[in-house]
């Protein structure tokens, strides 16, 4: 047994503690930078709690990213069987396990008979070995609880405790990760405090059911000579590995675009007054179905005729039923599939955790690059594991999301027809930039879809309650007809437009009458001024002949006169006529209109 | 690596065969010395000069124990006859050693 050094772990603590990355998505932050360097981290927690993936992990990441070779003893399971279960995640561990990683298998065989006390001096000799062989710089001591229970002697497993720690310290690397299985504060091992208390690092993993699905939790227990993050830790495993879900920066950055997209057709588009802004979350709540589905596809749809590349994410129903439903309402998306434009990807809710969700859609996101994405429903991740769960992942999704600028739609299916209760579901209302309701109104026998926008952020939008309705060539908004204050629908918005339209047809019949009666009668009118004024020409004519003859007449009956006067002689010869011939000059001057005439014709009577 | 080794003895039954073993030890650690002690013992009661044993000190061969699949020590590896056996510890439990061994009608 050797002397225990204390002063090693103390020295250092002045300075910023050099830190490891594991590579860990999450871990790394709440850690502030990973596990200590040339350092011991003890991971504890039940079976299945996820410690193994995460110093695997944590190797595989060194190995791949930085190149650092590493050993990992397996006390629990085989080699084999570690390799087998790592397969599932995209790290390639077959072929770093031929170079850069060292996997010994150092689970006992239950045949090998045990008599008497063993100790770990051969195996940490073989280690050193090892290790100077091909340069390591992390080691894993994984399960090393099944070891220590085999010594079946507190003071031995003591002893053994002592003799890894002195060997970490004499064969420095940069991170030593040991693993054991200690449930809540229960272990097999009698010393696992002192376990505890020398390694420098301690974190927590837990493993708990709730509503049948097994939830993951990790918690940073002890960091000596740094802080960290405390707290409870959702984890999840997706292809890449394990994930924590860090908490979210608490400062919000989402660019604000003032662009716009349409969010399926031009009428709702025109109620949100212009579509939705590019990388908004909105959300589509509704009782089974009131087409939540419907909108939510030709959502995608126009998107991907814009060209744009979109994810379809559906859970408990398959990408296929989708396709195939929304076609017959006139929503083709399976073109777009093919075309690698849009991906469709459906899960069963129950199968892994909301967190496990999450992952698998961050990876599908990293990996299709959509612009635009559905989500339908969202809230059934809340069958998932617990509703706390649910909506941390559905507030961390929407987040997510729109950190990646996409725009996304979400449903959440309400169980009650009242847009109220879905603010104690998963609470995305909170959250979502946009929310439209739709419910069933059920008036006069029917059942009509009714579309509503609860809100949108930033923009103008209707406050009106507009009919859904489903044709062959997608959803649409019918018109608007309001009586007494409700928004006709249905029968009765049907009823209202055949009896505007029938209004129509009267009134447009009538105008047709009317102007054919105008028409006829402008006609009249016009006639009858010909013919007045074809009177009035006659009449002129008629009446300039009235008073030339008259006029001659006159001339007639002075001559008359002054030859009565001559017959009689009444009058002296030479004055009679300078008496007469003045008032007819007067007379002439008076009546000015065609007297040229008459004058000549009093001149050639006045001439002889 | 130290090595002890006893041809067959003249006075055995014929039905004798040699047991052929490796003990694996680290230097002089407690444990591993007792387990020579043990394992010196045993021979002498019930193999007499019937068995072939290799003494691989783990230390001074790290890779071969590793090599040879050996975890922890001291080890005691049954080599021959079939069927091998593996026995982990300082060998002080001398029942399930022998009966490990298979040896203990190879004897009167």
């Amino acid at each position: 047994m050797k002397r225990v050094t204390v002063t090693a772990t103390k020295s250092a603590a002045l300075q910023p503690l050099p830190k490891v990355a594991t590579g860990i998505p999450g871990f790394d932050e709440l850690s502030h930078g990973g596990l200590p360097r040339n350092r011991t981290t003890l991971l504890r927690g039940g079976p299945g709690s996820g410690k193994t993936v995460f110093a695997l992990q944590s190797i595989v990441n060194a190995a791949r990213r930085r190149q650092e070779p590493g050993i990992f003893v397996a006390f629990e399971e085989s080699t084999r069987q570690i390799v087998a279960n790592a397969a599932s995640f995209d790290w390639r561990l077959s072929a770093l396990a031929k170079h850069q990683l060292f996997f010994l298998d150092a689970k006992l065989s239950p045949e090998v008979v045990q008599s008497g006390e063993f100790d770990l001096s051969g195996m940490l000799a073989m280690l050193k070995a090892k290790k100077d062989e091909i340069g390591a710089n992390w080691i894993v001591f994984d399960g090393i609880d099944v070891l220590l229970t085999l010594l079946q002697n507190p003071i031995a497993e003591m002893r053994e405790i002592y003799r890894i720690r002195d060997w970490l310290a004499d064969n420095e690397v940069n991170a030593a990760i040991i693993t054991a299985k200690i449930d809540g504060d229960s272990s097999e091992i009698v010393n696992y405090g002192f376990l505890q208390f020398m390694v420098d690092c301690v974190v927590r993993f837990e493993r708990r059911l709730e509503h049948g699905v097994a939830l993951h939790r990790l918690q940073i227990t002890k960091y000596r000579g740094s802080d960290f993050v405390a707290g409870e830790y959702p984890v999840s495993f997706g292809p890449s590995g394990m994930e924590v879900g860090a908490p979210e920066p608490a400062e919000i950055r989402h660019e604000a675009s003032s662009e716009r997209v349409s969010a399926g057709f031009e009428r709702l588009d025109t109620m949100l007054g212009g579509g939705l802004f590019r990388g908004s979350s909105t959300l589509i709540t509704g009782v089974p179905g009131t087409s939540k589905t419907t909108l939510a596809g030709k959502f995608a749809e126009a998107a991907c005729q814009r060209g744009e590349r979109t994810l379809f994410v559906s859970f408990d129903e398959g990408a296929e039923p989708i396709a195939r439903n929304l076609s017959s309402v006139g929503i083709q998306l399976k073109p777009h599939v093919k075309s690698g434009l849009l991906r469709m990807y459906s899960a069963r809710t129950e199968s892994i955790g909301a967190e496990d969700h999450l992952v698998k859609l961050k990876s599908l996101i990293r990996e299709h690059r959509p612009r635009c994405m559905v989500v339908d429903p969202l809230s059934a991740i809340a069958k998932a594991g617990g509703l706390s769960a649910a909506r941390a992942v559905a507030n961390r999704l929407i987040y997510m999301v729109k950190d990646e600028k996409v725009t996304v739609v979400v449903t959440a299916i309400n169980t009650v027809n009242d847009p109220q209760t879905e603010a104690t579901d998963l609470q995305i209302s909170r959250i979502a930039d946009t929310w439209i309701h739709l419910s069933y109104l059920i008036r006069s026998g029917e059942r009509n879809r009714a579309l509503t926008i609860i809100k949108s952020r930033g923009t103008w939008h209707s406050n009106q309650v507009r009919e859904l309705i489903l044709t062959d060539t997608g959803p649409m908004l019918a018109d608007v007809y309001t009586a007494g204050g409700e928004v006709l629908m249905g029968t009765l918005r049907w009823e209202k437009e055949g009896e505007e339209k029938a209004k129509t047809i009267q009134r447009r019949a009538e105008y047709d009458h009317k102007r054919g009666e105008l028409q006829v009668a402008e006609a009249d009118t016009h006639a009858r001024i010909k013919a007045l004024q074809q009177d009035l020409e006659r009449q002129r004519v008629e009446l300039a002949k009235y008073s030339s003859a008259n006029e001659a007449r006159i001339v007639t009956s002075s001559d008359r006169e002054k030859e009565l006067r001559r017959i009689r002689s009444a009058d002296p010869a030479g004055r009679a006529p300078t008496r007469i011939v003045p008032a007819l000059a007067k007379r002439g001057a008076s009546n000015r209109s065609g007297n040229s005439g008459r004058k000549g014709k009093k001149d050639a009577h006045d001439a002889p | 690596m130290r090595r002890k080794k006893s041809k067959r003895g003249a006075s055995a039954p014929a039905v004798t065969t040699v047991v052929v073993m490796r003990l694996y030890i680290a230097n002089n650690a407690p444990n591993s010395v007792r387990a020579v002690a043990n394992l010196a013992a045993i021979c002498e009661e019930h193999l007499k000069d019937n068995f072939k044993l290799e003494i691989i000190d783990v230390l001074e061969y790290p890779l071969r124990a590793l090599a040879d699949g050996i975890l922890v020590t001291p080890s005691l590896a049954k080599v021959s006859p079939s069927p091998a056996a593996k026995i982990v510890g300082n060998l002080s439990d001398k029942k399930s050693v022998i009966h490990a061994l298979g040896i203990s009608e190879s004897v009167d």
